[in-house]
């Protein structure tokens, strides 16, 4: 009972409309403008997560371990924030009569209602999937590892990329795929921070809810493509996940498939 | 060429204190039980852990002087450090790993072959065997071409089969290379095969230090008595006629020795000094002991038999000789000169 009802409304998604119709409702202007916007203000989204996350991901993994359950428990903060909340924040902080409302007229900066502000709801709720994740693949490397880099003369960077890096990569990639799936589906941030602006930022998850007053079928068809990315996440991060755990827990006594000579 | 260490660090439930030399050629080797300061000594020698004050020189080059500020980051001190369960890299190859620290333009086929690992180049950490991965790590620390050996429980991953070998070949190899090594193990006879000097360490202090047999043959106190793997006796001595001392023991009767001591001891006494016999023997010994066989082990051609407190190690000819089995009543006897007394707290 409990597992149909978690399944039904997913498949009641493709069971309305048949394949065919749901790919024509996907070529609609609409549906198409939402693709470009979404799959663009993601890709920079993730460059940025990525980019930041993983250095301070690490920063946060080696600190001691009350100043990192601290910084954890902020890092985690936007994640059990109401969307709406995050939405009011980021108008708080980056609209035009905001905290840096100011700083940024005078720069001449205005991202309300731009892709920026889209990458900016999105970076802001999506970010904390990864670095959570991201800290806890970090954590996860046994620590005779990189102190054994460390005395065969390896510096900070060269542990971090030959060895920190490469080990957590499976769990990264895990944390990079939730991120992913919690930023395509933003919404509420999105819809207060940067509108719903077709071809500008109307993302996929805002074009359902418009779509669903005009044409439910393009609704329906939008929501068909989601489902189907985020199956694609969720695979994608188990089979990262079991590839993380076969590769960084170290096999001290496994029976060997070889003898010594 | 020479390691000196001299440091001060709170561990939890004590502060460590050592100070050593090791000569260059030299291998001492740190015994003790487990959180007693072993692993902390070799982790300030190579800088993974800043001692709260200390020096650590290596070779007339300082590493780390806290009273003068002086520290040197740990990826700067040619340290050849084996880990315990060795921490070789698994997601590089057999090859990698040995490269890792080897100076710029270094070929590391001579390293391979010398330890024979050239066919499992390509191989990854996890498909290798115990011995393996020891041969690897030994020679991805060489490869950083180090001033001083740092070993870690060297042998406890290997299975007591491969460990006699791979024990007999380290020694030699430590041999070769003559320069000043530290082991850390828990175990005596590894300490005993492995080093010149051992030093035995318990709540971060060095309590006695000296060649293995002369830790056999003179246990400072209890722990190192019961290291080397002689039954304790306690009891409180007293001086007797003729020069002897009778220990009134704890578990009943006394025991006679010819070491002088007053007050709560321990009588040490090793397994291979303690005879069985069906009646008691009259012969030179002053100690005979009668009980019943708790455990008899067999081990190879000998076989350790214990009787309430003693362990005597006896050949499995003479096993066989007396027909000795669990629950028979023998006397177990030892001469006085062997009877070694150590203060007790």
């Amino acid at each position: 009972m409990a597992l149909a009802f978690l399944v039904l409304p997913v498949v009641a998604i493709f069971a309305r409309v048949p394949p065919g119709e749901l790919l024509s409702a996907l070529g609609t202007e609409a549906a198409k403008d939402a693709l470009v916007v979404t799959v663009k203000t993601n890709l920079v989204s993730m460059a940025l997560i990525l980019a930041f996350g993983t250095p301070a991901a690490y920063w946060i993994a080696t600190r001691e371990p009350r100043l990192r359950d601290v910084v954890v428990t902020l890092v985690e903060l936007p994640l059990v924030l109401p969307p709406a909340v995050a939405g009011i924040g980021l108008l708080a902080a980056f609209g035009r009569l905001g905290l840096l409302g100011g700083t940024m007229d005078a720069l001449g900066i205005d991202i309300a209602f731009t892709q920026t502000a889209v990458v900016l709801a999105v970076t802001f709720v999506a970010s904390p999937f990864y670095v959570r994740t991201a800290v806890a693949a970090f954590e996860a490397v046994d620590p005779a590892l990189p102190a054994a880099a460390r005395t065969l003369g390896a510096g900070p960077g060269r542990v971090f990329f030959r060895v920190a890096l490469p080990l957590a990569a499976g769990g990264l990639g895990a944390g990079a795929a939730l991120a992913f799936a919690r930023g395509i589906g933003e919404f509420g941030a999105t819809i207060m921070f940067a509108g719903s602006l077709e071809g500008r930022t109307q993302t996929l998850s805002l074009a359902i809810y418009e779509q669903f007053d005009l044409d439910f079928d393009v609704a329906l068809a939008i929501s068909a493509l989601l489902v189907i990315v985020s199956g694609t996440v969720l695979l994608s991060v188990k089979l990262l996940t079991r590839w993380r755990s076969g590769s960084t827990t170290p096999i001290p006594f496994a029976p060997s498939t070889r003898t010594s000579s | 060429m020479a390691l000196r260490i001299d440091y001060s660090h709170s561990l939890r439930p004590f502060d460590a204190h050592v100070e050593l030399t090791v000569a260059a050629g030299e291998t001492l080797a740190l015994v003790g039980p487990s959180g007693a300061g072993k692993t902390t000594t070799l982790r300030v020698v190579a800088g993974l852990l800043r001692p709260d004050r200390g020096m650590v020189a290596v070779d007339g080059e300082t590493w780390l002087d806290t009273s003068a500020g002086l520290e040197r980051p740990a990826e700067q001190r040619r340290v050849g450090y084996l880990f315990q369960e060795y921490a070789l890299f698994p997601h590089l190859d057999v090859a990698a790993n040995v490269g890792f620290g080897a100076p710029r333009g270094a070929s590391i086929d001579e390293l391979l072959e010398r330890f024979r690992i050239g066919a499992l180049a390509r191989a990854r950490v996890r498909e290798l065997s115990g011995g393996e991965r020891q041969r690897v790590a030994l020679a991805r620390a060489l490869a950083r071409q180090p001033a001083t050996l740092l070993l870690d429980e060297p042998l406890s991953a290997l299975d007591a089969h491969t460990k006699t070998t791979v024990r007999g070949e380290l020694h030699e190899l430590l041999r070769e290379l003559g320069l000043p090594t530290i082991v850390v193990t828990h175990d005596f006879e590894d300490a005993a095969a492995l080093a010149d000097r051992v030093g035995v360490i318990v709540g971060g202090r060095i309590v006695q230090q000296g060649p293995a047999a002369g830790l056999v043959a003179e246990p400072g106190d209890a722990f190192v008595a019961s290291l080397t793997g002689a039954s304790l006796l306690p009891g409180v001595a007293r001086a007797a006629p003729d020069g002897l001392t009778e220990v009134v023991l704890d578990g009943g009767g006394s025991a006679w020795s010819t070491d002088a001591a007053t007050g709560r001891v321990g009588v040490a006494i090793h397994a291979w000094e303690v005879a069985l016999a069906r009646e008691t023997p009259d012969d030179s010994s002053l100690n005979h002991f009668r009980g019943a066989i708790t455990s008899v082990v067999p081990l190879g051609n000998r076989a350790r038999v214990r009787v309430g407190d003693l362990v005597a190690e006896i050949s499995s000819a003479s096993l066989d000789r007396l027909a000795l089995q669990e629950g028979d009543v023998v006397v177990a006897s030892f001469k006085a000169t062997a009877a070694r007394l150590v203060p007790l707290a």
